[in-house]
Protein backbone atom coordinates (compact mmCIF):
# COMPACT_ATOMS: atom_id res chain seq x y z
CA UNK A 1 0.00 0.00 0.00
CA UNK A 2 2.68 2.66 0.90
CA UNK A 3 4.73 0.83 -2.00
CA UNK A 4 2.29 2.07 -4.75
CA UNK A 5 1.26 5.26 -2.93
CA UNK A 6 4.91 6.41 -3.44
CA UNK A 7 4.68 5.02 -6.95
CA UNK A 8 1.62 6.96 -7.73
CA UNK A 9 3.42 10.14 -6.36
CA UNK A 10 6.14 9.52 -8.83
CA UNK A 11 4.51 9.32 -11.63
CA UNK A 12 2.80 12.26 -10.70
CA UNK A 13 5.66 14.38 -10.00
CA UNK A 14 7.09 13.47 -13.32
CA UNK A 15 4.12 13.67 -14.88
CA UNK A 16 3.86 17.33 -13.81
CA UNK A 17 7.87 17.87 -14.69
CA UNK A 18 7.21 16.61 -18.63
CA UNK A 19 3.90 18.42 -18.81
CA UNK A 20 5.59 22.02 -17.50
CA UNK A 21 8.75 21.71 -19.62
CA UNK A 22 6.55 20.90 -22.75
CA UNK A 23 4.51 24.01 -22.14
CA UNK A 24 7.34 26.09 -21.29
CA UNK A 25 9.01 24.67 -25.20
CA UNK A 26 5.63 25.25 -26.95
CA UNK A 27 5.89 28.55 -25.58
CA UNK A 28 8.99 29.68 -25.46
CA UNK A 29 9.48 31.54 -28.77
CA UNK A 30 6.60 33.98 -28.19
CA UNK A 31 8.66 35.45 -25.41
CA UNK A 32 12.44 34.80 -25.83
CA UNK A 33 14.46 36.25 -28.56
CA UNK A 34 16.00 35.33 -31.77
CA UNK A 35 19.13 33.93 -29.72
CA UNK A 36 17.31 31.69 -27.44
CA UNK A 37 15.64 30.40 -30.45
CA UNK A 38 18.46 29.70 -32.17
CA UNK A 39 20.12 28.32 -29.60
CA UNK A 40 17.35 25.77 -28.89
CA UNK A 41 17.09 24.63 -32.15
CA UNK A 42 20.53 23.57 -31.89
CA UNK A 43 19.97 21.77 -28.25
CA UNK A 44 17.40 19.89 -30.45
CA UNK A 45 19.65 19.02 -32.82
CA UNK A 46 22.04 17.75 -30.88
CA UNK A 47 18.99 16.03 -28.35
CA UNK A 48 17.96 14.36 -31.21
CA UNK A 49 21.35 13.26 -32.94
CA UNK A 50 21.98 11.60 -29.01
CA UNK A 51 19.10 10.08 -28.36
CA UNK A 52 18.41 8.40 -32.09
CA UNK A 53 21.71 7.01 -31.50
CA UNK A 54 21.53 6.06 -27.90
CA UNK A 55 18.25 4.30 -29.49
CA UNK A 56 19.89 1.33 -30.86
CA UNK A 57 23.72 1.73 -29.68
CA UNK A 58 22.73 2.39 -25.97
CA UNK A 59 21.39 -1.33 -25.41
CA UNK A 60 23.19 -3.11 -28.51
CA UNK A 61 26.82 -1.95 -27.37
CA UNK A 62 27.28 -1.17 -30.98
CA UNK A 63 29.01 2.09 -31.22
CA UNK A 64 27.69 3.69 -34.37
CA UNK A 65 29.97 6.18 -35.59
CA UNK A 66 28.54 7.16 -38.99
CA UNK A 67 25.69 10.04 -37.43
CA UNK A 68 27.33 12.28 -39.46
CA UNK A 69 26.83 10.13 -42.27
CA UNK A 70 23.08 10.18 -41.73
CA UNK A 71 22.33 13.71 -40.34
CA UNK A 72 24.27 14.86 -43.99
CA UNK A 73 22.05 12.48 -46.24
CA UNK A 74 19.33 14.59 -44.58
CA UNK A 75 20.77 17.87 -45.34
CA UNK A 76 21.87 17.38 -48.66
CA UNK A 77 18.18 15.74 -49.21
CA UNK A 78 16.74 19.32 -47.84
CA UNK A 79 19.48 21.00 -50.37
CA UNK A 80 18.93 19.20 -53.81
CA UNK A 81 14.61 18.47 -53.21
CA UNK A 82 14.20 21.59 -50.87
CA UNK A 83 12.88 24.27 -53.81
CA UNK A 84 10.52 21.77 -55.16
CA UNK A 85 8.63 19.89 -52.70
CA UNK A 86 6.84 21.75 -49.25
CA UNK A 87 9.20 21.13 -46.09
CA UNK A 88 6.96 18.52 -44.33
CA UNK A 89 7.86 16.51 -47.55
CA UNK A 90 11.35 17.36 -47.60
CA UNK A 91 12.05 16.08 -43.97
CA UNK A 92 10.03 12.91 -44.30
CA UNK A 93 12.14 11.97 -47.90
CA UNK A 94 15.31 13.22 -46.03
CA UNK A 95 14.56 10.67 -43.03
CA UNK A 96 13.85 7.94 -45.21
CA UNK A 97 16.78 8.67 -47.76
CA UNK A 98 18.88 7.62 -44.21
CA UNK A 99 16.48 4.96 -43.26
CA UNK A 100 17.16 3.44 -46.76
CA UNK A 101 21.06 4.13 -46.18
CA UNK A 102 21.33 2.66 -42.71
CA UNK A 103 19.49 0.02 -44.09
CA UNK A 104 22.16 -1.08 -46.65
CA UNK A 105 24.82 -0.35 -44.34
CA UNK A 106 23.12 -2.18 -41.33
CA UNK A 107 22.61 -5.59 -43.62
CA UNK A 108 27.11 -4.62 -44.75
CA UNK A 109 28.32 -4.49 -41.21
CA UNK A 110 26.52 -5.26 -38.18
CA UNK A 111 28.08 -8.83 -38.52
CA UNK A 112 31.04 -7.00 -37.26
CA UNK A 113 31.96 -6.05 -33.26
CA UNK A 114 33.79 -3.62 -31.59
CA UNK A 115 36.32 -2.01 -32.81
CA UNK A 116 36.05 -3.10 -37.02
CA UNK A 117 32.03 -1.81 -36.58
CA UNK A 118 33.08 1.52 -35.07
CA UNK A 119 36.20 2.17 -37.65
CA UNK A 120 33.39 1.28 -40.26
CA UNK A 121 30.65 3.08 -39.46
CA UNK A 122 33.24 6.47 -39.71
CA UNK A 123 35.11 5.44 -42.53
CA UNK A 124 31.39 5.80 -43.84
CA UNK A 125 31.30 9.43 -42.94
CA UNK A 126 34.74 10.00 -44.75
CA UNK A 127 33.54 7.82 -47.71
CA UNK A 128 30.55 9.92 -47.87
CA UNK A 129 31.88 12.83 -47.56
CA UNK A 130 34.76 12.60 -50.41
CA UNK A 131 32.02 11.35 -52.72
CA UNK A 132 29.61 13.83 -52.26
CA UNK A 133 32.63 16.35 -52.81
CA UNK A 134 33.91 14.46 -55.94
CA UNK A 135 30.59 14.65 -57.21
CA UNK A 136 29.68 18.00 -56.60
CA UNK A 137 33.62 19.53 -57.96
CA UNK A 138 33.28 16.94 -61.00
CA UNK A 139 29.74 16.83 -62.21
CA UNK A 140 27.76 19.47 -60.50
CA UNK A 141 30.89 22.22 -60.69
CA UNK A 142 30.36 23.59 -57.24
CA UNK A 143 31.40 23.03 -53.70
CA UNK A 144 28.42 24.38 -51.78
CA UNK A 145 24.53 25.16 -52.39
CA UNK A 146 22.35 27.21 -51.04
CA UNK A 147 18.98 26.08 -49.30
CA UNK A 148 15.85 27.89 -49.24
CA UNK A 149 15.30 29.46 -45.45
CA UNK A 150 12.25 28.67 -43.31
CA UNK A 151 12.86 31.28 -40.47
CA UNK A 152 14.06 30.06 -37.06
CA UNK A 153 11.07 30.04 -35.69
CA UNK A 154 9.97 27.67 -38.30
CA UNK A 155 13.02 25.78 -37.41
CA UNK A 156 12.32 25.83 -33.85
CA UNK A 157 8.77 24.11 -33.95
CA UNK A 158 10.12 21.84 -36.42
CA UNK A 159 12.48 20.32 -34.27
CA UNK A 160 10.59 20.26 -31.66
CA UNK A 161 7.81 18.05 -33.18
CA UNK A 162 10.38 15.73 -34.69
CA UNK A 163 12.20 15.72 -30.90
CA UNK A 164 8.91 14.65 -29.21
CA UNK A 165 8.30 12.26 -32.43
CA UNK A 166 11.48 10.75 -31.36
CA UNK A 167 11.00 10.62 -27.79
CA UNK A 168 7.73 9.11 -28.49
CA UNK A 169 9.71 6.19 -30.83
CA UNK A 170 12.33 5.34 -28.37
CA UNK A 171 10.21 5.24 -25.14
CA UNK A 172 7.87 3.04 -26.90
CA UNK A 173 11.50 0.78 -28.50
CA UNK A 174 12.43 0.51 -25.23
CA UNK A 175 9.12 -0.85 -23.25
CA UNK A 176 8.85 -3.06 -26.09
CA UNK A 177 9.56 -6.53 -27.08
CA UNK A 178 11.77 -5.31 -29.90
CA UNK A 179 13.48 -2.85 -26.51
CA UNK A 180 13.68 -6.41 -24.70
CA UNK A 181 15.64 -8.03 -27.72
CA UNK A 182 17.79 -4.69 -27.99
CA UNK A 183 19.22 -5.31 -24.84
CA UNK A 184 19.56 -9.11 -25.22
CA UNK A 185 22.00 -8.31 -28.34
CA UNK A 186 23.72 -6.68 -25.97
CA UNK A 187 24.11 -8.81 -23.55
CA UNK A 188 25.03 -11.97 -25.54
CA UNK A 189 24.00 -12.08 -29.26
CA UNK A 190 24.62 -15.64 -29.62
CA UNK A 191 22.38 -16.79 -26.78
CA UNK A 192 19.41 -14.10 -28.15
CA UNK A 193 19.51 -15.42 -31.31
CA UNK A 194 19.16 -18.94 -29.87
CA UNK A 195 16.31 -17.98 -28.05
CA UNK A 196 14.53 -17.35 -31.34
CA UNK A 197 15.59 -13.39 -32.06
CA UNK A 198 16.13 -12.79 -35.54
CA UNK A 199 19.03 -10.55 -34.61
CA UNK A 200 20.06 -9.30 -38.00
CA UNK A 201 16.69 -8.24 -38.55
CA UNK A 202 16.12 -6.46 -35.70
CA UNK A 203 19.66 -4.59 -35.45
CA UNK A 204 19.64 -3.25 -39.19
CA UNK A 205 15.77 -2.43 -38.62
CA UNK A 206 16.48 -0.67 -35.31
CA UNK A 207 19.48 0.83 -36.74
CA UNK A 208 17.58 2.55 -39.88
CA UNK A 209 14.99 4.08 -37.29
CA UNK A 210 17.04 5.66 -35.66
CA UNK A 211 19.18 6.70 -38.98
CA UNK A 212 15.13 8.44 -40.10
CA UNK A 213 15.45 10.49 -36.88
CA UNK A 214 19.08 11.73 -37.82
CA UNK A 215 18.48 12.47 -41.38
CA UNK A 216 15.30 13.91 -41.15
CA UNK A 217 17.23 16.64 -38.47
CA UNK A 218 19.61 17.13 -41.30
CA UNK A 219 17.33 18.19 -43.59
CA UNK A 220 15.53 20.36 -41.22
CA UNK A 221 18.61 22.36 -40.43
CA UNK A 222 20.20 22.66 -43.36
CA UNK A 223 17.39 25.35 -44.07
CA UNK A 224 18.60 27.11 -41.14
CA UNK A 225 21.83 27.10 -42.24
CA UNK A 226 21.48 29.05 -45.68
CA UNK A 227 24.29 27.71 -47.51
CA UNK A 228 25.73 24.11 -47.17
CA UNK A 229 28.64 22.14 -48.26
CA UNK A 230 30.22 18.51 -47.69
CA UNK A 231 32.06 19.41 -44.60
CA UNK A 232 29.45 21.14 -43.00
CA UNK A 233 27.05 18.61 -43.87
CA UNK A 234 29.16 15.69 -43.34
CA UNK A 235 31.05 16.98 -40.40
CA UNK A 236 32.83 14.16 -38.76
CA UNK A 237 32.04 16.11 -34.86
CA UNK A 238 28.58 15.11 -35.27
CA UNK A 239 29.21 11.69 -35.09
CA UNK A 240 31.71 11.89 -31.98
CA UNK A 241 29.23 14.44 -29.81
CA UNK A 242 26.44 12.12 -29.74
CA UNK A 243 28.70 9.40 -27.86
CA UNK A 244 29.98 11.74 -25.76
CA UNK A 245 26.75 13.75 -24.78
CA UNK A 246 25.31 10.02 -24.25
CA UNK A 247 28.23 9.18 -21.60
CA UNK A 248 27.81 12.52 -20.35
CA UNK A 249 23.92 12.21 -19.61
CA UNK A 250 23.58 8.65 -18.82
CA UNK A 251 22.51 5.98 -20.97
CA UNK A 252 19.99 4.20 -18.58
CA UNK A 253 17.29 6.50 -18.73
CA UNK A 254 15.58 8.08 -21.44
CA UNK A 255 16.09 11.44 -19.94
CA UNK A 256 19.70 10.99 -19.40
CA UNK A 257 21.16 11.14 -23.36
CA UNK A 258 18.55 14.21 -23.60
CA UNK A 259 19.94 16.42 -20.28
CA UNK A 260 23.40 15.30 -21.17
CA UNK A 261 22.72 16.54 -24.83
CA UNK A 262 20.85 19.67 -23.87
CA UNK A 263 23.27 20.67 -21.03
CA UNK A 264 26.70 19.84 -22.91
CA UNK A 265 25.12 22.20 -26.16
CA UNK A 266 24.70 25.04 -23.70
CA UNK A 267 27.90 24.54 -22.19
CA UNK A 268 29.39 24.47 -25.56
CA UNK A 269 27.79 28.02 -26.50
CA UNK A 270 28.40 29.32 -23.32
CA UNK A 271 32.24 28.65 -23.09
CA UNK A 272 32.54 29.48 -26.98
CA UNK A 273 31.92 33.06 -26.50
CA UNK A 274 33.33 33.44 -23.06
CA UNK A 275 36.73 31.03 -23.16
CA UNK A 276 36.96 30.83 -27.02
CA UNK A 277 40.58 29.95 -26.39
CA UNK A 278 40.14 27.67 -23.53
CA UNK A 279 36.76 26.25 -24.24
CA UNK A 280 37.96 22.73 -25.75
CA UNK A 281 40.36 22.39 -22.62
CA UNK A 282 37.63 23.21 -20.16
CA UNK A 283 35.26 20.83 -22.37
CA UNK A 284 37.36 17.68 -21.77
CA UNK A 285 38.24 18.38 -18.09
CA UNK A 286 34.29 18.26 -17.62
CA UNK A 287 34.19 14.80 -19.71
CA UNK A 288 36.71 13.56 -17.22
CA UNK A 289 35.57 14.16 -14.35
CA UNK A 290 31.74 12.64 -15.42
CA UNK A 291 33.37 9.19 -16.96
CA UNK A 292 35.16 9.29 -13.70
CA UNK A 293 33.04 10.38 -10.90
CA UNK A 294 29.79 9.66 -12.71
CA UNK A 295 29.83 6.05 -14.86
CA UNK A 296 26.22 6.39 -15.07
CA UNK A 297 26.18 10.13 -16.30
CA UNK A 298 23.55 12.68 -14.96
CA UNK A 299 20.62 10.26 -15.32
CA UNK A 300 22.69 7.75 -13.01
CA UNK A 301 23.04 10.81 -10.26
CA UNK A 302 19.48 12.00 -11.12
CA UNK A 303 18.36 8.90 -10.12
CA UNK A 304 20.58 8.54 -6.83
CA UNK A 305 19.30 11.84 -5.48
CA UNK A 306 15.86 10.62 -6.73
CA UNK A 307 15.94 7.41 -5.09
CA UNK A 308 16.80 9.30 -1.70
CA UNK A 309 13.73 11.26 -1.84
CA UNK A 310 11.43 8.60 -2.57
CA UNK A 311 13.02 5.88 -0.70
CA UNK A 312 12.26 3.29 -3.30
CA UNK A 313 14.66 1.48 -6.20
CA UNK A 314 13.83 2.43 -9.63
CA UNK A 315 12.10 -0.39 -11.47
CA UNK A 316 15.36 -1.37 -14.05
CA UNK A 317 13.79 -2.71 -17.42
CA UNK B 1 10.22 -42.20 -34.65
CA UNK B 2 13.57 -40.28 -34.96
CA UNK B 3 13.08 -36.63 -33.81
CA UNK B 4 16.75 -35.46 -34.61
CA UNK B 5 19.13 -36.99 -37.45
CA UNK B 6 22.08 -36.12 -38.46
CA UNK B 7 24.02 -38.08 -41.53
CA UNK B 8 28.04 -37.30 -41.88
CA UNK B 9 27.86 -34.59 -40.05
CA UNK B 10 31.53 -32.94 -40.16
CA UNK B 11 33.25 -29.43 -39.13
CA UNK B 12 36.42 -28.97 -39.12
CA UNK B 13 38.64 -25.77 -37.85
CA UNK B 14 41.28 -24.94 -40.14
CA UNK B 15 42.95 -28.29 -40.18
CA UNK B 16 41.58 -30.28 -37.07
CA UNK B 17 38.02 -31.81 -38.09
CA UNK B 18 36.39 -31.19 -34.55
CA UNK B 19 33.04 -33.28 -35.79
CA UNK B 20 34.08 -35.70 -38.49
CA UNK B 21 31.55 -37.77 -40.22
CA UNK B 22 29.37 -38.47 -37.16
CA UNK B 23 26.40 -40.10 -37.60
CA UNK B 24 23.25 -40.02 -34.53
CA UNK B 25 20.38 -39.95 -34.11
CA UNK B 26 17.72 -39.47 -31.22
CA UNK B 27 14.78 -40.79 -30.78
CA UNK B 28 11.20 -38.54 -29.55
CA UNK B 29 10.95 -38.66 -26.24
CA UNK B 30 14.36 -40.05 -25.20
CA UNK B 31 17.33 -38.74 -22.98
CA UNK B 32 20.62 -38.95 -24.97
CA UNK B 33 24.35 -38.40 -23.05
CA UNK B 34 27.16 -37.12 -24.88
CA UNK B 35 30.02 -37.78 -23.55
CA UNK B 36 33.67 -37.66 -24.13
CA UNK B 37 37.22 -36.34 -23.02
CA UNK B 38 37.60 -32.59 -23.34
CA UNK B 39 37.59 -31.59 -27.01
CA UNK B 40 36.02 -34.50 -28.25
CA UNK B 41 34.08 -32.27 -30.50
CA UNK B 42 30.92 -32.65 -28.01
CA UNK B 43 29.75 -29.01 -27.99
CA UNK B 44 30.55 -28.38 -31.53
CA UNK B 45 28.19 -30.65 -32.13
CA UNK B 46 25.66 -29.07 -30.47
CA UNK B 47 26.62 -25.68 -32.43
CA UNK B 48 26.14 -27.32 -35.63
CA UNK B 49 22.77 -28.88 -34.72
CA UNK B 50 21.69 -25.06 -33.36
CA UNK B 51 23.46 -23.32 -36.45
CA UNK B 52 25.84 -21.62 -33.96
CA UNK B 53 28.47 -22.68 -36.39
CA UNK B 54 28.11 -24.01 -40.49
CA UNK B 55 28.34 -27.52 -41.24
CA UNK B 56 31.16 -28.22 -43.65
CA UNK B 57 29.37 -31.43 -45.14
CA UNK B 58 26.68 -33.53 -43.88
CA UNK B 59 22.73 -33.15 -43.11
CA UNK B 60 20.62 -32.59 -40.22
CA UNK B 61 17.16 -33.09 -40.72
CA UNK B 62 14.71 -32.51 -37.86
CA UNK B 63 11.19 -34.35 -37.92
CA UNK B 64 12.11 -35.20 -41.24
CA UNK B 65 13.13 -31.83 -42.35
CA UNK B 66 16.32 -30.97 -43.92
CA UNK B 67 17.14 -28.38 -41.42
CA UNK B 68 21.30 -27.36 -42.78
CA UNK B 69 21.93 -23.81 -43.42
CA UNK B 70 19.28 -22.63 -41.52
CA UNK B 71 19.68 -19.99 -38.95
CA UNK B 72 20.14 -19.82 -35.13
CA UNK B 73 16.70 -18.00 -34.58
CA UNK B 74 15.00 -20.04 -37.19
CA UNK B 75 16.12 -23.59 -35.66
CA UNK B 76 15.01 -22.40 -32.54
CA UNK B 77 11.36 -21.83 -33.70
CA UNK B 78 11.19 -24.95 -35.17
CA UNK B 79 11.59 -26.65 -31.82
CA UNK B 80 15.06 -26.96 -31.14
CA UNK B 81 16.46 -24.94 -27.86
CA UNK B 82 20.00 -25.80 -26.05
CA UNK B 83 21.91 -24.05 -23.26
CA UNK B 84 25.22 -23.24 -23.11
CA UNK B 85 28.49 -24.54 -21.34
CA UNK B 86 29.42 -21.07 -20.22
CA UNK B 87 26.22 -20.13 -18.52
CA UNK B 88 24.98 -16.95 -21.34
CA UNK B 89 21.94 -15.48 -18.96
CA UNK B 90 21.25 -11.65 -19.92
CA UNK B 91 22.72 -10.24 -16.76
CA UNK B 92 21.30 -6.95 -16.41
CA UNK B 93 17.75 -8.25 -17.07
CA UNK B 94 15.53 -8.94 -14.45
CA UNK B 95 15.66 -13.07 -13.80
CA UNK B 96 12.01 -13.21 -15.36
CA UNK B 97 12.81 -10.83 -18.45
CA UNK B 98 15.12 -13.35 -19.39
CA UNK B 99 12.46 -16.12 -19.76
CA UNK B 100 9.84 -13.74 -21.56
CA UNK B 101 12.60 -13.40 -24.14
CA UNK B 102 12.14 -16.73 -25.37
CA UNK B 103 8.26 -16.72 -24.70
CA UNK B 104 8.09 -13.69 -27.21
CA UNK B 105 10.63 -14.92 -29.71
CA UNK B 106 11.00 -18.78 -29.06
CA UNK B 107 8.02 -19.46 -31.26
CA UNK B 108 6.68 -18.42 -34.97
CA UNK B 109 3.62 -17.43 -33.47
CA UNK B 110 3.24 -14.02 -31.55
CA UNK B 111 2.36 -13.83 -27.86
CA UNK B 112 0.44 -11.09 -26.02
CA UNK B 113 2.99 -9.44 -23.70
CA UNK B 114 0.26 -10.71 -20.87
CA UNK B 115 0.38 -14.11 -22.03
CA UNK B 116 3.93 -14.06 -22.47
CA UNK B 117 4.83 -12.95 -19.15
CA UNK B 118 1.97 -15.32 -17.70
CA UNK B 119 3.74 -18.34 -19.53
CA UNK B 120 7.35 -17.23 -17.97
CA UNK B 121 6.16 -16.54 -14.53
CA UNK B 122 5.25 -20.54 -14.58
CA UNK B 123 8.68 -21.66 -16.13
CA UNK B 124 10.44 -19.41 -13.48
CA UNK B 125 7.88 -21.30 -11.14
CA UNK B 126 9.01 -24.80 -12.90
CA UNK B 127 12.64 -24.07 -12.27
CA UNK B 128 12.10 -23.33 -8.91
CA UNK B 129 12.86 -19.97 -9.20
CA UNK B 130 10.00 -17.47 -8.21
CA UNK B 131 11.01 -16.32 -5.23
CA UNK B 132 13.68 -14.53 -7.24
CA UNK B 133 11.98 -13.46 -10.56
CA UNK B 134 12.34 -9.73 -9.77
CA UNK B 135 16.36 -9.74 -9.24
CA UNK B 136 18.84 -9.13 -12.01
CA UNK B 137 19.83 -12.12 -13.13
CA UNK B 138 23.42 -11.84 -12.44
CA UNK B 139 22.25 -12.00 -8.93
CA UNK B 140 21.66 -15.65 -9.14
CA UNK B 141 24.43 -18.56 -7.45
CA UNK B 142 25.67 -20.47 -10.78
CA UNK B 143 23.29 -23.38 -10.37
CA UNK B 144 20.38 -21.05 -10.49
CA UNK B 145 21.76 -19.13 -13.36
CA UNK B 146 21.94 -22.57 -14.94
CA UNK B 147 18.05 -23.22 -13.75
CA UNK B 148 17.34 -19.66 -15.53
CA UNK B 149 19.44 -21.04 -18.92
CA UNK B 150 16.88 -23.88 -18.79
CA UNK B 151 13.48 -21.86 -18.30
CA UNK B 152 14.34 -19.28 -21.29
CA UNK B 153 15.30 -22.52 -23.30
CA UNK B 154 11.86 -24.10 -22.48
CA UNK B 155 9.84 -21.03 -23.02
CA UNK B 156 10.76 -21.32 -26.83
CA UNK B 157 8.83 -24.63 -26.69
CA UNK B 158 10.99 -26.88 -27.89
CA UNK B 159 10.56 -30.74 -28.88
CA UNK B 160 14.18 -30.79 -28.32
CA UNK B 161 16.57 -29.52 -25.74
CA UNK B 162 20.31 -29.57 -25.63
CA UNK B 163 21.89 -29.50 -22.45
CA UNK B 164 25.39 -28.37 -22.63
CA UNK B 165 27.53 -29.70 -19.28
CA UNK B 166 24.14 -28.76 -17.23
CA UNK B 167 25.74 -30.08 -13.72
CA UNK B 168 29.36 -28.72 -14.22
CA UNK B 169 30.77 -26.83 -11.51
CA UNK B 170 27.49 -27.53 -9.54
CA UNK B 171 27.74 -29.02 -5.66
CA UNK B 172 26.43 -32.70 -5.23
CA UNK B 173 23.27 -31.47 -3.45
CA UNK B 174 22.42 -29.08 -6.78
CA UNK B 175 23.39 -32.03 -9.09
CA UNK B 176 20.81 -34.03 -7.69
CA UNK B 177 18.34 -31.01 -7.98
CA UNK B 178 19.48 -30.69 -11.58
CA UNK B 179 18.36 -34.48 -12.09
CA UNK B 180 15.34 -33.98 -11.01
CA UNK B 181 14.59 -31.04 -12.79
CA UNK B 182 15.87 -32.88 -16.19
CA UNK B 183 13.48 -35.71 -15.46
CA UNK B 184 10.76 -33.28 -14.60
CA UNK B 185 11.45 -31.30 -18.37
CA UNK B 186 11.11 -35.08 -19.50
CA UNK B 187 7.65 -35.41 -17.59
CA UNK B 188 6.58 -32.43 -20.15
CA UNK B 189 7.46 -34.78 -23.28
CA UNK B 190 10.74 -32.78 -24.15
CA UNK B 191 13.32 -34.92 -25.77
CA UNK B 192 16.78 -34.43 -24.39
CA UNK B 193 19.88 -34.38 -25.36
CA UNK B 194 22.89 -33.89 -23.10
CA UNK B 195 26.47 -33.27 -22.44
CA UNK B 196 27.78 -34.15 -19.46
CA UNK B 197 30.82 -35.06 -17.52
CA UNK B 198 29.15 -36.30 -14.06
CA UNK B 199 29.02 -39.86 -14.99
CA UNK B 200 26.88 -40.59 -12.15
CA UNK B 201 24.06 -38.15 -13.53
CA UNK B 202 24.30 -39.36 -17.01
CA UNK B 203 24.34 -42.77 -16.40
CA UNK B 204 20.67 -42.41 -14.62
CA UNK B 205 19.37 -39.95 -16.65
CA UNK B 206 19.89 -40.87 -20.27
CA UNK B 207 18.40 -44.07 -21.92
CA UNK B 208 21.48 -43.87 -24.55
CA UNK B 209 24.65 -42.51 -24.58
CA UNK B 210 26.71 -41.97 -27.47
CA UNK B 211 30.13 -41.29 -27.13
CA UNK B 212 32.88 -38.81 -29.20
CA UNK B 213 36.61 -39.02 -29.06
CA UNK B 214 38.65 -36.80 -31.22
CA UNK B 215 35.12 -35.60 -33.24
CA UNK B 216 34.56 -39.08 -34.13
CA UNK B 217 31.99 -41.10 -33.01
CA UNK B 218 33.37 -43.86 -31.20
CA UNK B 219 30.41 -45.90 -29.30
CA UNK B 220 27.02 -45.96 -28.40
CA UNK B 221 24.59 -47.83 -26.58
CA UNK B 222 22.60 -47.91 -23.53
CA UNK B 223 24.68 -46.79 -20.45
CA UNK B 224 25.80 -50.68 -19.40
CA UNK B 225 27.11 -50.92 -22.79
CA UNK B 226 29.07 -47.88 -22.82
CA UNK B 227 30.11 -48.38 -18.93
CA UNK B 228 31.50 -52.01 -19.43
CA UNK B 229 32.82 -50.80 -23.31
CA UNK B 230 36.94 -51.41 -23.40
CA UNK B 231 37.35 -48.77 -26.02
CA UNK B 232 35.43 -46.45 -23.54
CA UNK B 233 37.37 -46.98 -21.20
CA UNK B 234 40.57 -47.01 -23.05
CA UNK B 235 39.77 -43.52 -24.02
CA UNK B 236 39.09 -42.24 -20.64
CA UNK B 237 41.37 -43.90 -19.06
CA UNK B 238 44.63 -44.75 -21.26
CA UNK B 239 45.91 -48.00 -22.28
Amino acid sequence: MDMSALTSRKFVVSGLLILILFAFLVTLPLSFPGYTIVLFSTIFMYVILTLGWVMFSGPTGYISLATAAFFGVGVYTSAIIGIALPLPLVIAIGGAASFCLALLVGALTLRLRGTYFIMFTFGLVELILHFVLWWEVTITGTTGRMVPTVGNTTVYYLMLILFVFLLLTAYLIKRSRRGLALQSIGEYEDAAAHTGVNVTMVKVTTFAISAFFMGAAGAIMATRWTYIDPKIAFNPLLSFMPVVMAIFGGMGQLYGPVIGAALLTYLEQFLITRFPYYYMLIFGIIMLVVILYLPEGLAGLIQKLWQRTFGRKHEVT
Amino acid sequence: MKLLEGTGVTKHFGGLAAVSKVDFHVEQGEALGLIGPNGAGKTTLFNVISAALPLKSGQIRFKGRNITGLKPHQICRLGVARTFQSVKIFNHMPVLANVILGSYYGTSSRMSSADAAREAAALVDFVGLSALQALPAKDLTLANQKRLEVARALATKPELLMLDELMAGLTHTEVGEAMELVTRIRERGITIIMIEHVMTAIMSVCERIMVLHHGAKIAEGTPKQIATSKEVIEVYLGE
